[in-house]
């Protein structure tokens, strides 16, 4: 199982907003395939970590390699490496003005030139992965939430990215429109592919996540399979956290 | 009916110019660039604070000299004075789009000059549509000061027909009614225009 490729490395890495250190030199790998759940209270670095891997935000110091390659914002061409770093939001940031099929496409045409046809038969067969064929001319502001967030997953995966990041995909949603968004998401990680989430969501980390990772005031405290941390976390830190939400 | 079609050229001409003056401007202003953010705030500092006669004077005084007709100074001093009202319809529509969309063109790969263009200004003119609007009815009354460098538009075939008659009231009136009908004319294709592209809007 080792032998598979580490798709992220990050390596001591800081960063800072004014005054506020959020990142304390993080140190986390993720393999190929891996599931990799972040879990931790609200202003623990979870979610700037996941902006700093595809350079929503900039990082302080450190070094950041994907796919084998260090990312350095004036050396490497970050629109390339974002098209391989696919992110879904908490708030679904879907463009209002497109219909569906046009906001599946609508990178894949604009970005990497693919023929309108040609992206609008792989949109399509998106679509109907997530479950929502019937909606492709639909304005997303006729969606569910839970239906905007699988357009939203679509979306990224329509540029075929060798990771996806997930920045609290289910915090925004009603109780009951949580399950669809999941079930996608675990589809996706028995496809094998490469996942970083952010999330509340203890049943999926223990379900579909490889390794559970707890952060706490910027740092990673804990880190292990979601048995070992579920059932015997080894931080009192740790304990204190499952302990105020499970 | 000449000076109606004038009215007409003058508004039209001055607003197109002054939407693509203005957009630029409103590019300076959201810039990072301190210099362009100084130039957008002059610009758009002295134009609002100088009445548009003496701009629309300015322009015929300055540049009639060079050979440029007396339509031409009043459209350019109209489209210019639009410019920086528009400058600042756009930099609030903008700004108005949640940040959110520009960060998920980006996660997709895409430039942000791209993004801008594909994502944020389409939402972003849509908002805009109103106050553009507005800013156009403003343009097409304001265009009747350029009667005052011997644009025969509507306002100035009026208060000549008016002299020559001694009939000023029943002139005024007509060209009053003029611009009314051409304002309420073109508040209904504003309004349909938005009706129309109200389409995906949350």
């Amino acid at each position: 199982m080792e032998q598979r490729k580490v798709m992220i490395n990050v390596n001591n890495l800081n960063k800072s907003f004014g005054e506020l250190h959020v990142l304390k030199d993080v140190n986390l790998e993720v393999h190929e395939q891996d599931v990799v759940v972040l879990i931790g209270a609200s202003g623990s670095g979870k979610s700037t970590l996941l902006r700093c891997l595809n350079y929503l935000e900039y990082k302080e110091s450190g070094t950041i390699t994907i796919d084998g390659k260090v990312i350095e914002p004036d050396q490497t061409d970050l629109n390339k490496v974002r098209q391989e770093v696919g992110m879904v939001f908490q708030h679904f940031n879907l463009f209002p003005h497109k219909t569906v099929l046009e906001n599946v496409i609508e990178a894949p045409v604009m970005v990497k030139k693919i023929p309108k046809e040609e992206a609008i038969e792989e949109g399509r067969a998106l679509l109907k992965k997530v479950g929502l064929a019937d909606k492709e001319h639909v304005y997303p502001s006729k969606l569910s939430g839970g239906q905007k967030q699988r357009v939203a997953i679509a979306r990224s995966l329509a540029m075929k990215p060798k990771i996806m990041l997930f920045d609290e995909p289910t915090s925004a949603l009603d109780p009951e429109l949580v399950g669809e968004v999941l079930s996608t998401m675990k589809d996706l990680a028995r496809e094998g592919m490469t996942m970083l989430v952010v999330t509340h969501e203890m049943g999926f980390a223990r379900e579909a996540a490889d390794t559970v990772v707890y952060m706490h005031d910027g740092k990673i405290v804990e880190k292990g399979t979601p048995s070992d941390i579920f059932s015997q976390p080894k931080h009192q830190r740790t304990k204190d956290f499952l302990g105020t939400i499970l | 009916m000449k000076g109606l079609l004038l009215t007409l050229q003058i508004t039209v001409v001055s607003v197109l110019i002054g939407t693509v003056v203005g957009l630029l401007f409103a590019f300076f202003k959201l810039s990072n660039s301190k210099i362009l953010n100084w130039i957008a705030n002059v610009y758009i500092a002295i134009i609002r604070g100088t009445p548009l006669i003496v701009q629309i004077f300015f322009f015929y005084f300055g540049l009639a000299e060079l050979g440029i007709s007396s339509y031409w100074c009043a459209t350019l001093g109209l489209a210019l004075h639009n410019s920086a009202y528009i400058a600042e319809i756009f930099r609030g529509s903008i700004q108005s789009i949640n940040k959110g969309q520009l960060e998920a063109g980006r996660s997709l790969g895409m430039s942000t000059a791209l993004a801008m263009r594909r994502i944020v200004l389409p939402q972003a003119f849509r908002r805009a549509l109103p106050p553009l609007g507005n800013q156009f009815i403003i343009g097409l009354k304001d265009s009747s000061l350029a009667a005052f460098i011997s644009s025969s538009e509507l306002f100035n075939v009026a208060t000549t027909q008016g002299s020559r008659t001694f009939e000023e009231m029943t002139y005024l009136l007509i060209v009053a009614i003029y611009y009314l009908v051409l304002v309420l004319l073109f508040t209904l294709l504003v309004n349909k225009l938005e009706r129309k592209i109200a389409g995906g809007d949350e």
